[in-house]
């Protein structure tokens, strides 16, 4: 079985906020499931699945279905951090294929800058051997880039250079938290933070959230939207593999591929792509591994304004992304595939939307790059 | 030479599972589980071999190695050192540099495996320059 154009997204919200000290989680979760639906054209009653992952309150899909008060015969909490709400995309489409249900709501939501997220759980068997050495999402990721340079001799310059793409798009984003377009030279001056990452490397922490609506076929067909439809997807866990650890690739070697083969596309046919930003590193680690360049060799790849819509020949996250716009609940899945939604249905901003966009990638990373992580990508065709 | 600071350890989370790692530490006794099936060591330590599933038992094992990778979290009130090494033994093991030159970690350095006390807990490992 294949979810190929058996599901179609057919509502997408970002929130606007990017801090709210005054708005519970769950509250910012039913406000995202209430713009996602507006968007569609449906109602609270349409809804027939409902998914969610580790940022929901509570019970996840107990708590929030109570919340809204929705009626559903389907649900799916399967968390793979940031990366969730890409896959659970496909989970969503699989389930309308399998006759689950025919109105699937995604959301995601959270306040980590007005209030910092709970501690680990003690009980996840990797917690003895690694939290007591203050590893944190940011020097995992560090070590990820210092090997990757030492195998591959990328540079802080190429790192900076995808950078200095997201601010040039973030500067028509007026939700974006960072809106001034940098230079390499700029990013090279921030301060080293966790070598070799320097501050303009890491993505923003904000508050917000944004939601999905995914439907069958048929009632894409009866909505008045632009008919984006999930073309091919794939999904993958990567680790410390026992011991024999390989900081240079992500889960995105695996995922890629099953994810083109479903779509029967290529990476040269993407138009746009939103890759997952929780770093620069995290970019061109999986720009290599989805295969749009050679392994290795992702930092000559992302120079020069490669990544810059209009200028280079992949343009990536027209929002801003996680390095400029918004990263809520420290989770930017849903943000990729909205971005991607938007230049698919031509309704990015005129300066940074694509000509034509017909097909575009999403691909999400969750977790932790530099120990274990999720990856999930999303192939979406406008129809 | 800047030398890391004291950094506030927090106790390991032990488990029935790791109890006897922990005992060792104690000890000054750092140990891997060897798999008595397929014969492989692995890390983080496991009662079950995470590359064939057989039993597995823990035996000493000398802690030197060589850095894989590195970094240093500046962005902390005080700066501190982590590393992949890769122990000679054979797994790839995460821990943190101590008493070493901040700005003088590489790729490819050798290291020996020391004992650092934890807050209210057993020792946990750490390598420093061999």
């Amino acid at each position: 079985m294949t979810i190929r154009n058996k599901a179609y997204i057919v509502g997408a919200y970002e929130h606007p906020t990017r801090k709210a000290p005054d708005k519970s989680t769950a509250q910012l979760h039913a406000e995202c499931a209430r713009g996602a639906l507006a968007d569609a054209g449906l109602t609270k009653a349409d809804v027939d699945g409902y998914f969610c992952a580790g940022d929901a309150p509570g019970m996840g899909p107990l708590s929030m279905v109570e919340y809204m008060n929705l009626k559903v015969r389907h649900v799916d909490a399967t968390d793979i951090g940031g990366s969730s709400y890409l896959m659970l995309v496909s989970h969503a489409a699989q389930a309308i294929a399998a006759g689950k249900c025919s109105v699937a709501l995604i959301t995601l939501a959270g306040r980590p800058r007005s209030e910092p997220p709970r501690a680990g759980n003690p009980y996840q068997p990797d917690a003895a051997w690694e939290q007591p050495y203050g590893i944190a999402t940011l020097n995992s990721y560090a070590m990820c880039a210092m090997r990757h340079m030492h195998e591959y001799g990328t540079t802080s310059e190429q790192l900076a250079w995808i950078k200095v793409a997201a601010s040039h798009h973030a500067q028509h984003n007026p939700h974006a938290m960072l809106r001034e377009v940098v230079t390499v030279e700029e990013v090279l001056a921030s301060p080293m933070v966790a070598d070799p990452l320097h501050r303009m490397d890491c993505c923003v922490v904000s508050d917000g959230g944004g939601a999905l609506v995914v439907v069958s076929p048929e009632i894409a067909r009866s909505l008045k939207r632009p008919l984006v439809a999930v073309r091919g997807a794939g999904e993958a866990v990567k680790d410390t593999n026992g011991g024999r650890v390989d900081l240079t690739y992500s889960a995105a070697r695996v995922s890629g591929p099953i994810a083109f083969a479903e779509a029967g596309v290529t990476p040269a046919d993407i138009q746009y792509a939103s890759i997952y930003d929780s770093f620069t590193i995290t970019v061109l680690m999986q720009i290599e591994d989805l295969g749009f360049c050679e392994k290795g060799a992702g930092g000559k790849f992302v120079a020069d304004g490669n990544l810059i819509s209009g200028v280079g020949k992949l343009p990536f996250n027209t929002d801003g992304g996680g390095l400029c716009n918004n990263h809520p609940a420290n989770r930017g899945g849903i943000t990729k595939v909205i971005e991607a939604v938007r230049q698919l249905r031509h309704e990015a901003h005129p300066a940074v939307q694509v000509p034509n966009c017909s097909l575009a990638l999403a691909h999400g990373t969750g977790g932790l790059l530099g120990t274990r992580h999720g990856g999930a990508t999303l192939i979406l065709e406008r129809q | 030479m800047s030398e890391t600071k004291t950094r506030k350890i927090p106790a390991p989370a032990i488990t029935a599972e790791t109890e006897a790692f922990w005992k060792g530490a104690a000890e000054g006794r750092f140990q891997l589980r060897r798999c008595t099936q397929c014969h492989e060591t692995h890390w983080y330590p496991r009662a079950i071999c995470p590359f064939c599933m057989g039993d597995t038992a823990w035996e000493d094992a000398s802690g030197e190695g060589t850095i894989y990778s590195w970094t240093v979290m500046r962005r902390a009130p005080e700066p501190y050192a982590m590393a992949y090494v890769t122990l000679d033994a054979g797994p790839t093991m995460l821990a943190d540099l101590v008493d070493v030159d901040l700005d003088g970690i590489a790729i490819g350095q050798r290291v020996k495996l020391v004992w650092s006390q934890s807050a209210g807990g057993p020792p946990v490992p750490s390598f420093t320059s061999a």
